[in-house]
């Protein structure tokens, strides 16, 4: 029977599935009470008491916003193009998902172990910009468009800095695995160890590319609803609608992945001694999505032109200068080897 | 059939498809939606072979940046389609005619041309075996071809300069936005704050 799962076509093909599903449908549970926990976080900085009544706490919340908009009824605009309409929250909702093949959840908990997995997972989020842009001009309106431009302009700035500030990792690290990359930050001093105290300065610059990235606030331009409405998402209702709120979070939730992963040493404990394990990544996913939370109930949004000058005049040459600099602490292996972990990482 | 076979077929098609498509596609922005899709399956293609990397680069640079910039202009572009395919009959017989000759140079390529049998060795670099591709790729462009990679990038940095020397102009009457001179502006210097007594106004 085992034997069936590991050579057969059929039984490798069911294998993937069900290791899919282990990673998707936990995945969409934890999300239902992470964007609980976003309303609510939002709710207590403004001093009310935020959703409180499905449920006890209002924890159930999540799953009534859902039923409430699977069964609302699908508007599509007139003049729509019907196709590209409904392939764009598919794709973003997909794209989102697909990420997830490649974040390690625990030594050797990982779907797919490739060895270009943070090529990939940056590959996947460039992806995502199709969504906002597909959706925005196949509603064949204004507002949509003038957002899915937006969005267009904003998401690809940020990946320059973005994949900079991860070439400083993988030149510290010496491998693009994930697994190589934990690894490597696992030098026995517990917290200290981990890439945030080499790479401090890149932290933030990476958290907040991350903001951008996902068009979360303060960067939420093209969604911005006091001067576009919605953006890309005004004309979608119901199921579609859903679908791209889903992807975005999903995004939003795979940084706060990768944050774990590249700085904060993933599965590792943050004292020597305990003992690794999912819970870490578990804890440490929560606290980043807390930040991502706080951010947007505290921070006022940017204005567009404030966002490029900061995407392309602050942080793309900081990261670029970051790298030059990694890549000479590596080379002469200065501070005691910290920016040099090839021996223990790849 | 294996699971390789299978895939290769399945990504083959698509970018055959895709390719077809972009050109028989009445819309242009379902052109580029079809080449789209043409780039990531031939990302595929590229996996099967065992080049992961340049798969990642190939999704990374065309799809996620120049793909992006095409849809922008072809979305932004208000351009009269239907005009332009109906001029598409006079190009006809010069299209046609660099297929056939394409065509034929394939013919002669694969039908009827022999090589040596050292010329595929001396046109190989010798890549590293033991280490993964992605290094393999980084050893032979940073060590052996380094002057070569060094004079893609001059090329490459002359083109980008050459198109921004030609987009450049300096308009004399524009409103330039100085950020520092507004950042370090002080606030008791720009307004100045009245008392203003009631019914009697300043």
């Amino acid at each position: 029977m085992a034997e069936f799962f590991t050579s057969n076509p059929l039984g490798i093909l069911l294998t993937i599935v069900g290791q899919v599903l282990l990673i998707v449908v936990p995945l969409l549970v934890c999300l239902a009470f992470l964007l609980y926990a976003d309303r609510k976080v939002w709710a207590a900085v403004q001093l009310r008491r935020g959703p409180n009544v499905v449920g006890v706490f209002g924890l159930l919340q999540s799953f009534a916003d859902f039923g409430k908009y699977i069964l609302k009824e699908v508007v599509v605009p007139a003049g729509a193009d019907k196709f590209v309409f409904f392939l764009a929250p598919l794709m973003s909702f997909v794209l989102a998902m697909v990420a997830w093949a490649v974040i390690p959840f625990n030594d050797g908990w990982v779907l797919s172990d490739i060895n270009v997995a943070i090529l990939y997972v940056f590959a996947v989020s460039s992806l995502e910009v199709y969504g906002v842009i597909m959706g925005g001009w196949a509603s064949n309106s204004k507002y949509p468009f003038l957002g899915s431009l937006r969005s267009a302009a904003q998401m690809i700035s940020y990946e320059v800095s973005l994949g900079l500030i991860i070439i400083g990792i993988v030149i510290s690290t010496g491998s693009m695995n994930f697994g190589d990359i934990v690894a490597a930050q696992d030098t026995g001093y517990g917290i200290f160890s981990w890439y945030w105290l080499p790479h401090f300065p890149m932290l933030f610059l990476f958290l907040i590319s991350a903001h951008a990235e996902t068009n979360r606030p303060p960067f939420d331009l093209p969604e911005a609803e006091s001067e576009l409405v919605a953006g890309y998402q005004v004309e979608y209702s119901s199921t579609p609608f859903l679908l791209f709120m889903i992807g975005e979070y999903v995004a939003i939730v795979l940084m706060c992945a990768l944050t774990t992963t590249l700085f904060f040493g993933g599965w590792l404990s943050p004292i020597p001694g305990l003992p690794d394990g999912f819970l870490w990544f578990f804890g440490k996913c929560a606290l980043v999505f807390f930040i991502f939370a706080l951010t947007k109930s505290v921070v006022p949004r940017y204005r567009y032109d404030q966002l490029m000058r900061i995407g392309w005049k602050v942080f793309l040459p900081l990261s670029l200068g970051w790298v030059v600099l990694v890549a000479f602490l590596a080379k002469f292996e200065l501070f005691g080897g910290a920016y040099a972990r090839w021996m223990i990482g790849g | 059939m294996t699971v390789a076979a299978f895939s290769f077929y399945l990504f083959a098609l698509c970018v055959l498809a895709g390719g077809l498509f972009t050109v028989i596609s009445r819309n242009p922005v379902h052109s580029v939606l079809w080449l789209i899709l043409s780039f990531l399956s031939a990302a595929g293609l590229f996996v099967l072979l065992g080049a992961e990397f340049v798969a990642m680069l190939l999704v990374i640079v065309y799809v996620g940046a120049v793909a992006v910039l095409f849809l922008f202009v072809v979305m932004m572009l208000d351009v009269d389609f239907a005009e332009l395919k109906a001029e598409m009959a006079k190009y006809m017989p010069l299209a046609l005619l660099i297929g056939v000759i394409l065509l034929m140079q394939f013919g002669l390529a694969f039908g009827s041309w022999t090589e040596a049998e050292t010329a595929k060795a001396a046109r190989l670099a010798v890549a590293p075996t033991d280490v993964q591709n992605t290094a393999a790729l980084g050893l032979l462009i940073y060590e052996q071809y380094f002057l070569v990679f060094q004079l893609a990038g001059m090329v490459l940095l002359v083109a980008m300069i050459g198109a921004i020397v030609l987009t450049l102009r300096h308009r004399p009457n524009v409103k330039r936005q100085n950020v520092l001179h507004q950042m370090w502006r002080d606030p008791a210097k720009a307004m100045e704050l009245k008392d203003v007594k009631p019914g009697q106004g300043l």
